[in-house]
């Protein structure tokens, strides 16, 4: 049993969050992250299983000068595991990924994920061309994870091995416009428009 | 693929730049060889390959996000793989500009295109996607020009599609 929690996590995580966009997979990662740091500088994600990682790495082309974490699921990851590879050959300086791995399709009804056999996100994302990656399954562990996504130079990739979701679900926004051009315009101010 | 003009890449190049796109994403396809080798040969323009064509769709969605406009470039049959991946700008009522090389058309030598080939237009109208088919070269550029207007200024899904006989069959022949 994982003695992590995913939600107490991701606030430690973001404790001195200083500037990072944030965009988390769609389900519990979007839940969470609202419900420990809201902010424009948060792009929702509803839908579009598997696409996290690449809307990450699109955002940290764009804003090379921002710190960009990508925080998802095991489930949503394994579906654009593919991504990793495009990650490692773009090479962005500032993108880092936090893989809350809880080894199951929770959302769903808790069925067993693929990384609870003999899946291995980390390997894969070595494999993969990430050289920097971490797997966190104890508190202690956790207290070199803020600083290894936020500081590290990128691309990194952390997994943190966590139990089910003991957290009330939070809900952001479903406005898809208004969670665009908000970030648009945290991010860009008056070129947003 | 000689050295020689096709009619539409050097134009839609132009056009590229006119928009101000700097982000190129793609699973590649002969058809956009020399387009494709221009964009690689600029230094202001990133081309990122993809193991998927839907991770251009997120790429170019979170390019938006960062005030960087973007274009995914594919092969007819990859439109199967990015369904549901164009619920993300369909939802977000964001940009999204496509360029497609059409497979399973008129002078197609491989039957197995055709099943997907004959569903890019409706499965891409299904998710919101406008389709703009250039059956010659001189079509293809003007549609392009069309499209770079409706994605970035009215932030609509366009499709451009580049007819099999603009291109050239493909032959099986040895």
């Amino acid at each position: 049993m994982a003695e992590l929690h995913r939600r107490d996590v991701l606030a430690r995580v973001l404790e001195e969050r200083d500037g990072a966009l944030v965009v988390p997979g769609l389900g519990t990662a979007n839940y969470d992250l609202f419900a420990v740091s809201p902010s424009d500088g948060n792009a929702y994600m509803w839908n579009a299983m598997g696409l996290t990682v690449p809307t990450g790495l699109g955002l940290a082309i764009a804003q090379p000068d921002r710190r960009v974490l990508v925080v998802t699921g095991d489930g949503e990851m394994m579906m654009g595991i593919g991504s990793l590879s495009v990650v490692a050959a773009q090479a962005p300086e500032n993108l880092s990924i936090l893989v809350m791995d809880n080894e199951m399709f929770e959302e769903t009804g808790a069925q067993t994920g693929l990384s609870a056999k003999r899946a291995d996100i980390e390997k894969i994302a070595v494999g993969s061309g990430i050289e920097k990656t971490m797997t966190v399954r104890t508190d202690n562990e956790v207290a070199r994870l803020a600083a290894f996504l936020l500081k590290e130079q990128g691309p990194v990739l952390a997994v943190a091995k966590v139990a089910a979701s003991r957290d009330e679900p939070v809900f952001p926004t479903m406005d898809g416009p208004g969670i665009v051009s908000k970030f648009r315009a945290s991010v860009l101010g008056s070129q947003s428009i | 693929m000689s050295g020689e003009d096709d009619g539409w890449s050097g134009d839609i190049y132009g056009l590229i730049k006119e928009a101000g796109i700097t982000l190129v994403t793609t699973v590649p396809d002969a058809g956009l060889t020399r387009l494709l080798k221009t964009c690689d040969a600029d230094p202001a323009i990133r081309v990122v390959t993809l193991s998927t064509e839907e991770e251009g769709v997120g790429i170019g969605y979170g390019a938006w996000l960062g005030g960087t406009r973007a274009l995914l470039c594919l092969q007819s049959s990859g439109t199967g793989n990015i369904i549901n991946g164009l619920a993300l700008p369909a939802f977000a009522e964001s940009p999204c500009l496509m360029l497609v090389t059409m497979r399973g058309q008129e002078g197609e030598g491989n039957p197995a295109q055709f099943p997907m080939g004959r569903a890019v237009r409706p499965v891409f109208e299904a998710m919101g996607v406008t389709c703009l088919e250039g059956s010659t070269a001189d079509e293809v550029v003007s549609h392009f020009r069309q499209a770079c207007e409706m994605v970035f200024s009215e932030g609509k899904m366009v499709a451009v599609l580049i007819a099999q006989k603009v291109i050239g069959a493909k032959t099986f022949s040895k």
